[in-house]
């Protein structure tokens, strides 16, 4: 096996009563899509925001290709090339969706203390962020405000912005969220499309999209890994039938 | 291309204010001249509010403080004979920055209503330390011996000149402001107002840009304290009271908050109705609030706000279609 791209080892989290994060420990593999599944308050948005630098962990260690990033900051892991994107949209609503990729492409060239030149302008910002809408199929909605936008092109805006930041890691926090059977097919494909380039953790429930798209898959419950293997021996696993497959039934 | 109603406004307003010295001249009301002068030193303090209020987020409650500082650095210079321009400016530009570099650094640690308290007090502190300071006059203020001296290139006593010096100024920082939030910096503040958690996972380290913008709109609200210590050839610890910061706000509220122009028609329109109305009735507050409340109630986006939304209705429309 080659090296692991992010390693987590007993990684913990609490909020007051609740152990979100329990003595977690991963690996995801490059270039490979890994799947966290695990029923709702399993802490897989907790584990997302501690990978991401937005909560600080209680113990444990964090390492991105071979360096250890525990205690940055998350412009910091953006910067060594870890994006993410949010279960709950979290985009600039005022801005076309040019504009917000745009300014993901912007965060990763450079220094921003130019002052003077409109930011619109410039190709080298402007071209990248059209490629990245341009894979996730929104490049004709461009110059709309996104506030405007329905909740599926959301999704797929905050796929095209972590793209945009150009990452070595992508953690996407159930992009298909309160989509609807075509909308998530097409989040399928696209994602399917990302796929063999990008090395991705996946968060999602629909479990059709996770066994059609994961190379490896790790059940989260009660913050803890209680497996993690091929999704054939996954599929075959009579704890996690029980603790998570057999109740949402959807397994097939 | 058709010009927005916000370039209507803006041609509008500065043809006007340009006629004032020769409507004040002809009607031989030196008045007005006095009452233009103090509206667009007032919009170049506004404009700058509205940089890191309107567009970056960052409701100061004690933005007049670097009127003040710009104030006091001329009047306290003038105090001790130096009167040249060439060292009162820079220096005064130059203490609004320092100042605003600690204040900035202190009160962007906090957000929200942390953030409206710690620039209020950070303000409110700086007006005491006016009050305390008895070498220059203390409560009374410091008379302002004469104006900054640009050895004969401009005479600042001539109050014309001073006018169209503050018009050419005002000019300048709605420029400044217009392509500092268009370019790479100013979208930055904006997303950071937007949308800060959304910053961070993309790469930005916000505080640094924002701590800029609060510098910059320091500076700059020290221009408009430079130039009111010259009009007023008057420096208090007033001018630096958290009300002063008030008017502030309210002038960026009425004319529109995050508008380009809307600051500057704000400033107008609240030195106008001050004048006008505090003629009528020494209550005029009175009058002000319910009209104020009328305006952010109506307007959303103050009276600039209000023209534009009347003017594309196609903006709105757009969202109808999915
Ligand atoms: N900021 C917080 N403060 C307190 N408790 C929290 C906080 N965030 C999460 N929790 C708790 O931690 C646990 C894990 O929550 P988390 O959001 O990570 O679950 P999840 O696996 O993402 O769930 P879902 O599938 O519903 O998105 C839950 O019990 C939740 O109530
Ligand atoms: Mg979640």
């Amino acid at each position: 096996m080659t090296e692991a791209l992010l390693k987590v080892e007993n990684l913990r989290k609490r909020f007051g009563g609740v152990l979100a994060t329990d003595n977690l420990s991963l690996a995801v593999q490059p270039g490979q899509i890994h799947a966290v599944i695990g029923p709702n308050g399993a802490g897989k948005t907790t584990m997302i925001a501690q990978l991401a630098g937005a909560l600080d962990s209680d113990s444990g260690r964090i390492l991105f290709d071979g360096e250890d990033i525990t205690g940055l900051a998350p412009p910091a892991r953006s910067r060594r090339g870890i994006a993410r994107t949010f279960q709950i949209t979290s985009i600039f609503h005022e801005f076309t969706a040019l504009e917000n990729v745009a300014l993901a492409v912007q965060a990763h060239d450079g220094h921003s203390f130019r002052f003077w030149r409109a930011a619109r302008d410039e190709a080298r910002l402007v071209e990248p962020a059209r490629a990245a809408l341009e894979t996730v199929g929104l490049v004709d909605r461009a110059d709309i405000t996104v506030r405007n936008l329905s909740h599926g092109e959301h999704r797929q805006l905050e796929i095209a912005m972590a793209l945009a930041t150009k990452p070595k890691l992508l953690l996407l926090d159930e992009p298909m969220a309160g989509m609807g059977a075509e909308e998530s097919q097409k989040m399928v494909s696209i994602l399917n499309g990302l796929k063999g380039d990008h090395t991705i953790l996946l968060i999602e429930h629909d479990m059709d999209a996770v066994f059609a798209l994961a190379d490896q898959i790790t059940v989260l419950v009660y913050g803890n890994a209680i497996a993690s293997g091929a999704p054939d021996e996954i599929r075959a696993n009579e704890e996690v039938r029980t603790a998570y497959l057999g109740e949402e039934g959807t397994a097939n | 291309m058709i010009p927005t109603r916000e370039t209507m406004v803006v041609i509008i307003t500065f043809s006007l204010l340009a006629l004032v010295p020769v409507i004040a001249s002809i009607t031989d009301v030196p008045f007005y001249l006095d009452l233009g002068r103090r509206m667009m030193i007032l919009a170049i303090g506004a404009l700058s509010l509205n940089l890191i209020m309107g567009y970056g987020g960052m409701i100061s409650f004690g933005h007049a403080v670097f009127v003040g500082i710009g104030a006091y650095v001329v009047g306290i210079c003038a105090e001790h004979e130096v009167v040249s321009g060439f060292i009162q400016w820079p220096l005064a530009l130059l203490a609004c920055g320092i100042f605003a570099v600690i204040f900035g650094a202190i009160s962007l640690r906090t957000r929200g209503v942390y953030f409206i308290m710690i620039t209020l007090a950070l303000a409110q502190m700086m007006y005491f330390l006016g009050v305390s300071l008895d070498r220059y006059g203390g409560d009374d203020g410091l008379p302002l011996a004469e104006p900054s001296y640009f050895s004969g290139l401009i005479d600042l006593s001539e109050k014309t000149s001073l006018y169209y010096l503050v018009f050419v100024l005002l000019l300048l920082c709605l420029w400044i402001c217009k392509r500092l939030i268009n370019s790479r910096f100013g979208m930055v503040i904006q997303g950071a107002r937007s949308n800060e958690a959304r910053m961070q996972a993309i790469g930005f380290p916000v505080f640094r840009y924002q701590l800029t913008a609060f510098v910059i709109a320091g500076v700059m609200a020290g221009l408009a304290g430079i130039l009111l210590a010259n009009h007023t050839e008057f420096v208090n610890p007033d001018m630096m009271h958290w009300t002063r910061s008030g008017d502030l706000i309210i002038m960026v509220l009425l004319g529109g908050m995050g508008s380009l122009a809307g600051p500057i028609v704000g400033a107008l329109v609240f030195i106008l109705l001050e004048e006008a109305l505090s003629g009528v009735t020494e209550y005029w507050q009175l009058i002000f609030g319910p009209f104020l409340i009328l305006v952010v109630l109506f307007a959303r986006g103050g009276l600039l706000g209000f023209l534009e939304k009347r003017q594309s209705p196609k903006k709105t429309s757009e969202g109808g279609d999915d």
